[in-house]
């Protein structure tokens, strides 16, 4: 009787150490879920704040700046990253359309459309532009090297699926009109919010 | 590879981009990976220094296999394997 009693007292001794034992795992494996599943959230906030994307904030309408942009925009392209473009102030002249002309400007909008550049192949170096002379000379050196043209730049990266954003507002600073400008596919009017929110998503930023 | 391994490789398709400067190489073999089967060998043809550090770049953002690069007179054969 005392040894069945000694017995059940150690059976009893070991099954509630058992079973604290197993409650203790199973809060530390539910603490450990908790952590996984924290990291797994921040992970996903990462990652949607650094996409395989490039923004580029294009400034300048100097011819060499703007083959820049189109160049590393194309590569970019062409290794699957997502590329938006965001044209503003000078940058405009650069998707002018030459043939295209706006009615009902002011004075000073009409001035403007004068003295800046008539689309991508009328821009001006921003060295040695030598009264036009020099971008003539580029032109011809990029020809020969097999180097697109930015004419050329521009459809393909209409074709790549390029994303330009036009800043509204230097549009109505300079007095340009949506129908005076060139005929791309992904094509779109915004204002600087736009390209800081999506600049905010995409792991390149550039501003030329 | 070596050089006689990749002269004795099974070339499914050849892209001939010697007459574009960069980035025009990048732009060819992105179009042409599309049409080749994967596990199958892909040679970019171009007669652009840059290319030849550009390509293998590209194959690993890709996860496509970068071969190697035979140096002929003039221009580059560049090697890869579509993933």
């Amino acid at each position: 009787m005392l040894i069945c009693s000694s017995n059940l007292t150690e059976v009893f001794a070991f099954s509630f150490y058992y079973f604290t034992m197993q409650e203790d795992k199973g809060s530390e494996l539910s603490l450990l879920q908790g952590q996984i599943d924290e990291l797994k959230k921040k992970i996903s906030r990462l990652e949607n704040s650094r996409k395989d994307q490039l923004s580029i904030a294009i400034v300048s309408g100097d011819m060499d700046r703007i083959l820049a942009a189109m160049i590393i925009s194309l590569a970019a392209a062409a290794m699957d990253t997502q590329v938006k473009l965001f044209f503003s102030f000078w940058a405009l002249s650069a998707l002018r359309d030459r043939k295209k002309k706006a009615k009902g400007k002011n004075f000073i909008s009409k001035m403007f459309g004068i003295m800046l550049p008539k689309g991508n192949n009328n821009l001006k170096l921003s060295k040695m532009n030598m009264a036009g002379m020099g971008p003539v000379m580029m032109k011809y050196l990029m020809k020969k090297q097999n180097v697109l043209s930015l004419e050329q730049m521009f459809k393909e990266a209409g074709k790549l699926g390029i994303e330009i954003t036009i800043c509204e507002m230097s549009m109505n600073l300079m007095g340009f009109r949506r129908e005076e400008m060139i005929a791309y596919p992904h094509l779109r009017y915004a204002g600087a919010g736009t390209f800081v929110a999506e600049a905010n998503e995409s792991s390149i930023q550039f501003f030329i | 590879m070596t050089t006689e391994e990749l002269k004795s490789v099974k070339i499914a398709k050849t892209v001939d981009a010697r007459g574009t400067a960069c980035p025009g190489p990048l732009l060819e073999a992105k179009k042409a990976i599309g049409t080749v089967k994967s596990g199958d060998i892909m040679e970019v043809l171009s007669a652009d220094e840059g290319t030849k550090v550009d390509i293998p770049k590209w194959c690993a953002k890709q996860g496509h296999e970068y071969l190697g690069t035979i140096e002929e007179s003039g221009f580059f054969r560049i090697f890869l394997k579509k993933q």
